[in-house]
């Protein structure tokens, strides 16, 4: 008891250590910047700094001790667990595009924050502390056990659970992959694939060395560089537009005024002139279509003139220029010319629509498409939730805590972190909006702020942000502006007026947030292979030197293969990474959660349970998936493909269950395993 | 005890959401009710349902220990 004391406090002397001179770098910084430092630098010295920081962490704790390796020797602090498993949440996806999307989608786009906060209820009541109990390595090696048959080892259920653990953290992996690329040569010019093997460097020092431990102690500090990162621009958007720098309270005072300018805008000339553009737009595009296959062929002759007309006269380089592109990107084929001119029709019509305001629930044309959008919302709440409660990388977590009381106060404190975020996100979308529809929207083009500019020319092919005078009057319309929600949180400092030190610091912050994210699903993969199928199937007999040499070669391997994956940047990837919640709910949920309250639930039901869940609910995925080749009349009740495991729970459910009854009882080794997990343990 | 709590995150979680509708006419601090019980309210009782479970465990654990010795 004495030693854990002095661990924690030296633990909190450590970190606040840390935090301190994290917070005399950002002063210095910003004197630098006051000096004169260029923006370059300042985004080259945030990126190296932090990273040689995760790699010194990592060298600090390198260890090659197996229960070390695996759980971080099972000693650490409920509030540091918490603190690194929110770490280990908070994605790229949370950093950068939740709060784009809030601010995209309104309220529809709460699903996430429900979602992901309630599962950890489902955790904490129905699955960690019963894990922290059975005090293995990995999630698989619980289920084998659980499941392992009358006189079995479980094979089938380790395998399946193993190819579980691998397909859903993979997809989830290369994402924030992508996302470190993506940050890294957004802020420092470099190209997009040094950004990733920069990220991967850092990655790999760390979690190579040390495993579990290493991992530990870099997310708790990359944790306290996320929520500076979040909190700082948001409370100074705050006090600016309400004088109340805590966002979370201030917003509400915020929303009602949001409203109004909403409704306003919705009835401006301006703004329904830029609509009626766009509306003729879209019927032009239908004209074209209509008028396929002659269409294409005029259309391209008609792009081929209007070229050589300009190289004749002698017009500028710039006409010329664009003359040509517009011949390149002509469709190559009347096929292609159908499908780009529907996209383009699409988005033209979406363009047009009026504002759907921000804090209306499930708004729709009529009360059918409205009650479709609450099922689907619905729909979400429940897969986000249930796949929370199935993400190996975060259950693995539940290992490494000195007891089962520390597990669940870990998860209480894990929900705690998270929600020091989680809470700000929505009020950083109300605020941001408020932003711009009452400044931006309404200025002069010729007065825009620099912030615009900036992030327009950051990316020239799918420009993050458009800002184009449709109705030529020489005034903002909120329909001429078309916005990523991915800029929203990287642009927040700007917005604000704060300097470009604070800019760096989100960049950095998104890094940390994908790096985090990243470190722990590496381990879960490789700790997945090497403990469970190396060292659990095929060589049992390996000393523990051997096996944790073997999980580290094997997740240099995985590294390097997600790497390769996210450089090629594969936008399917990126689309079913939501859906990896699904997978994860489908198949591992039912027998995680009938494992420790059904004692009757056997080897035979879990491995039908898990293959139903999983079966129904990729079928569900290609079925529906525009990107995976289904299309969306396939839909079951109007429910959209990211939500497949609304019906792959329940059909994982209901085979476990049925196929349990139809088969033998379990044996009294695992009944008696059933009574110990769920036994209070003794203190 | 978890079965209480899991009704109560089941209410929280899919009640609201499904009447949001009904109750966004309603308004605290300025917020629409529904807006608010989504973005923040619900998140805020998963929390106190996990701190609630963790405690009462805590004690439930402690008063398993006394009566085995």
């Amino acid at each position: 008891m004495k030693a854990e004391r002095t661990f924690f406090q030296r633990l909190r002397r450590y970190y606040a250590l840390f935090t301190a001179g994290f917070a005399a770098f950002l002063v210095a910084l910003a004197v630098l910047e006051q000096e004169g430092m260029s923006r370059a630098w300042i985004g080259y010295l945030f990126m190296f700094a932090t990273i040689i920081l995760y790699a010194s962490i990592g060298v600090l704790s390198r260890t090659s001790n197996v229960l070390e390796y695996y759980v971080a020797g099972r000693r650490v602090p409920a509030v540091f667990n918490g603190m690194a498993t929110a770490a280990d949440w908070i994605s790229a996806a949370s950093f950068i595009s939740l709060a784009g999307g809030l601010y995209l989608h309104g309220f529809d786009g709460l699903a996430y924050i429900m979602g992901w906060t309630g599962g950890y209820v489902l955790v904490a009541l129905l699955i960690a502390p019963y894990l922290r109990k059975f005090s293995q390595y990995t999630i698989p090696d619980f289920l084998a056990e659980r499941y392992a048959g009358n006189g079995g080892r479980g094979r089938a259920v380790r395998i399946l659970a193993v190819a579980a653990t691998i397909i859903v953290s993979f997809t989830y992996v290369v994402a924030q992959i992508y996302a470190v690329g993506l940050i890294a040569s957004r802020f420092t010019g470099v190209d997009f694939s040094v950004g990733i093997f920069l990220g991967l460097a850092s990655i790999l020092v760390c979690s190579f060395l040390g495993g579990m431990r290493a991992i530990t102690w870099t997310q708790v500090a990359q944790y306290i560089i996320i929520l500076v990162a979040f909190l700082i621009p948001a409370m100074w958007l705050s006090a600016k537009h309400s004088g109340n720098p805590i966002p979370q309270v201030a917003y509400g005072k915020l929303l009602p005024r949001l409203g109004a300018r909403e409704a306003q805008l919705n009835r401006d000339p301006g703004e329904l002139e830029v609509r009626g553009v766009f509306r003729q737009r879209a019927d032009e595009y239908q004209a074209r279509l209509d008028a396929l296959p002659a269409s294409w062929d005029s259309g391209r002759i008609a792009a081929q003139r209007k070229l050589d007309i300009v190289k004749q006269h002698g017009a500028s380089l710039v006409d010329i220029r664009s003359a040509e592109r517009a011949v390149l990107a002509y469709p190559k084929n009347p096929d292609d010319a159908a499908r780009l001119w529907a996209d383009a029709r699409a988005q033209n019509l979406a363009r047009a629509e009026p504002i759907t305001p921000h804090a209306t629930p499930f708004p729709g044309a009529d009360r059918a498409q409205s009650d479709a959008k609450r099922n689907n919302f619905l729909a979400l709440v429940f897969c986000l939730m249930l796949g929370t409660a199935a993400l190996p990388h975060i259950l693995m977590r539940a290992y490494t805590t000195p007891s089962v009381h520390e597990t669940r106060v870990s998860v209480f404190w894990t929900l705690f972190f998270i929600l020091l975020i989680y809470l700000t996100i929505p009020a950083l979308a109300v605020l941001v909006k408020y932003d711009i529809y009452s400044v931006l929207v309404g200025s002069r083009y010729d007065q825009l702020p620099s912030w615009v500019s900036y992030w327009a020319n950051v990316d020239k092919v799918n420009p993050l942000i458009s800002i184009v005078d449709v109705n030529h009057d020489g005034i903002v319309q909120l329909a001429e502006i078309a916005i990523d929600g991915d800029v929203l949180v990287l642009a927040t400092p700007e917005i604000a007026g704060l300097p470009y030190v604070i800019s760096g610091l989100v960049a950095a912050g998104g890094l940390a947030a994908a790096l985090s994210t990243a470190d722990g699903l590496l381990l879960a993969i490789s700790n997945a292979l090497s403990h469970d199928v190396y060292y659990k199937l095929v060589d049992p007999t390996a000393s523990t030197q051997k096996r944790v040499t073997i999980s580290k070669l094997l997740l240099l391997a995985v590294a390097f293969i997600a790497a390769y994956a996210a450089s090629q940047k594969p936008a399917d990837i990126l689309s079913v990474v939501a859906a990896a919640f699904s997978l994860a709910a489908s198949t591992l949920f039912p027998a995680l959660v009938l494992g420790v309250f059904w004692k009757r639930a056997n080897y035979q039901g879990a491995v039908a349970g898990m293959l139903a869940g999983f079966g129904v609910c990729v079928y569900y995925m290609l079925h529906t998936n525009p990107v995976l080749g289904g299309s969306a009349a396939g839909q079951w009740l109007h429910i959209e493909a990211i939500s497949a495991g609304i019906f792959g729970v329940p059909a994982g459910l209901l085979t476990l269950a049925g196929v349990s009854l139809l088969t033998p009882a379990p044996d009294r080794r695992t009944r008696a395993l059933i009574a110990y997990v769920r036994a209070p343990e003794q203190q | 005890m978890t079965a209480m709590l899991l009704t109560l995150w089941l209410v929280t979680g899919f009640c609201t959401a499904y009447f949001a509708r009904e109750l966004a006419t309603l308004s605290v601090f300025g917020w629409p009710l529904s807006f608010y019980l989504a973005a923040q309210g619900s998140s805020l009782v998963y929390l106190a349902i996990i701190g609630c479970y963790a405690w009462r465990m805590r004690r439930l654990d402690r008063d398993f220990d006394e009566e085995r010795q």
